[in-house]
């Protein structure tokens, strides 16, 4: 298989699935209120009692980036679910283009509308007092980081969404992972927690994604390690379930579709 | 280069677990006709189609598809098909005009091509009015004209339609049938699957009957009838009793099977519908003092050879 026309068939999935998106207006609103709600709740309503060494939407956003990103995620494997029991499944497989074009273009979808959940968080946190201390070349590299992150989870959602049989299962079966980052250093430091949440909390994958982007942003860890120790752990991590991920939904995609 | 058979299937098998799908089938088409293939639900009809259609790999056997082999070049196949599904095969939030252009892409229909094609499609289906309406607001005949209209971007050699009508009120079925007798009209092969007998006898040249995985029998939708033991002569008895005795006539003659329908006062007897065998049969009722009230003949429809041909072993 050469690249060119795979790439082609690609482009033509990801408008697709951008189209498509854009056209929900109901989950779209969702997805651009919800890092707004909730910003302004952590910080003004719960982050008032907040003890993180220092102002509280300073430590909350990455955890909240983090929390959209499990949002987006289920959203995502709606998509690929209700995909999956469409017929035009079919009339894409009886033509002649590339197969994983069509998870490739949920993908890059899932990829955009992440971004955009993401810009918001940052605007509205700098807009009600964000100060980050980065330089130039740290915003660079957390944004990095947040399109690995999101690139990864777009793959993992995309194996569920293959997995479940509908889009109610789809849903059910995100649900776990949009309290995965409750249970980390998202909105408070793990030291706080019981030693059993607290050990879960320390050694998720979640979290050395949120502490990387915390060392980036505003200089300084909220576990205590090293930000290079956060950052390769990040990295490792958001690699392995990437690649994982995606072997994985490809290998779905052929035995879903099949016969 | 001259291709008799657009399709041609040797002895195709598929099992799903234990239960044998089909059977040993052989299939050809020839170019630019219309095959149905009839059979009740669960006959194997789906699995025929999604296997010629590369979508399913048969357990046994091989086929040639517009002259490219099934197995060993099913990309080729793949540009030499259309199929269209048991369920509409289109985007519901994307336009009636989006999915064409999206196929058209696809289908590397060259980009300043793309309008005029697309444009003309949903002119020639009826489907201009409703180009920037989502297909999902579609009526069920709509999203199938579209289907077809999709089908029809690059014109292939072999398209599919598998139960294109089936949930579809009377009127859009009726627009379909001439669709589909316009792409037949410009030399397109058809193969067609339905459980409607009308639909097999008013679109295809060729029927072929499939039942528990094999073809029963194949033929022209005449031909089918003529096997069937000629014509049937109806007789009309308005009293009960005599519908009876007269059955009884004809049970002793051992000339033909009969149906009697006593709810309607009928008595259908298969002959061979010489006048003679017809005279006869009459004589004899009449010498018995049964005579018919009235007469008819007529041919054997679909749905009589049908019957014979799927009716199963009673069970023990």
């Amino acid at each position: 298989m050469s690249i060119a026309p795979a790439t082609f068939d690609s482009r033509v999935m990801i408008g697709r699935c951008l189209r498509r998106s854009r056209r929900d207006p109901e989950a779209f609103f969702t997805a651009l209120m919800l890092p707004v709600i909730l910003m302004l709740l952590f910080v003004y309503v719960f982050g008032g009692d907040m003890r993180t060494g220092g102002s509280y939407v300073d430590y909350v956003v990455p955890g909240l980036i983090v929390l959209c990103a499990a949002f987006g995620a289920g959203t995502t494997a709606v998509a690929v679910a209700t995909d999956m029991s469409n017929g035009i499944l079919d009339r894409f497989r009886s033509m002649p283009i590339t197969g994983s074009s069509i998870l490739v273009g949920h993908v890059v979808a899932s990829l955009a509308r992440n971004m955009i959940a993401t810009a918001l968080v940052v605007a509205v946190a700098l807009g009600i007092g964000w100060r980050p201390t980065a330089s130039p070349l740290d915003w660079v590299a957390a944004g990095a980081m947040v399109v690995l992150f999101v690139t990864a989870l777009s793959w993992f959602a995309a194996v569920i969404g293959l997995l479940v049989r509908s889009a109610e299962a789809a849903t059910s079966a995100t649900f776990l992972l949009m309290f995965a980052p409750y249970v980390s250093p998202a909105f408070v430091p793990a030291r706080t927690m019981p030693a059993v949440l607290r050990a879960f909390a320390e050694h998720q994958p979640f979290t050395p994604v949120i502490e990387t982007m915390r060392g980036l942003w505003m200089g300084r860890t909220s576990t205590g390690a090293s930000l290079s120790h956060e950052a390769i752990l990040a990295i490792a991590y958001c690699l392995i379930i990437l690649v994982a991920s995606a072997v994985a939904a490809s290998r779905l995609f052929v035995r879903r579709t099949a016969g | 280069m001259y291709m008799a058979y657009t399709v041609e299937a040797k002895g195709i098998g598929k099992t799903f677990g234990h239960r044998h799908v089909l059977d040993r089938v052989d299939l050809a088409i020839e170019q630019g006709t219309v095959l149905a293939l009839l059979g009740p639900n669960g006959a194997g009809k789906t699995t025929l189609v999604r296997i010629l259609a590369t979508l399913v790999r048969p357990d046994t056997g091989s086929a040639a598809v517009a002259g490219h082999d099934l197995l060993a070049d099913p990309v080729a196949v793949r540009r030499s098909i259309s199929l269209t599904g048991q369920f509409a095969a289109v985007d519901e939030v994307l336009t009636g005009r989006e999915n064409l252009e999206m196929m058209a892409r696809l289908l590397r229909v060259p980009r300043p091509a793309i309008d005029l094609t697309v444009a003309d499609l949903l002119a020639r289906f009826g489907l201009a009015d409703a180009a920037d309406r989502r297909a999902g607001t579609y009526s069920g005949g709509m999203k199938r004209r579209l289907d077809l209209a999709i089908s029809m971007i690059t014109t292939p050699a072999l398209i599919f339609l598998d139960e294109p009508t089936t949930g579809l009120d009377p009127r859009s079925r009726e627009q379909l049938w001439s669709t589909v007798r316009q792409l037949a009209a410009e030399g397109v092969t058809v193969l067609l699957t339905t459980q409607y007998l009308e639909e097999a006898d008013l679109l295809a040249d060729t029927i072929a009957m499939l039942d528990g995985g094999r073809i029963v029998a194949r033929g022209t939708a005449d031909e089918l009838k003529s096997a069937l033991s000629g014509e049937v002569l109806r007789l009309h008895f308005p009293d009960p009793e005599l519908l009876r005795q007269a059955s009884a006539v004809v049970a002793a003659t051992h000339v033909a099977a009969a149906h009697v329908d006593e709810r309607l006062g009928l008595l259908d007897v298969s002959t061979d519908g010489s006048a003679a065998g017809v005279r006869d049969l009459l004589g004899r009722l009449e010498s018995a003092g049964t005579p018919a009230a009235k007469v008819s003949i007529h041919r054997p429809s679909l749905d009589d050879v049908f019957l014979s041909l799927t009716q199963k072993e009673p069970v023990q």
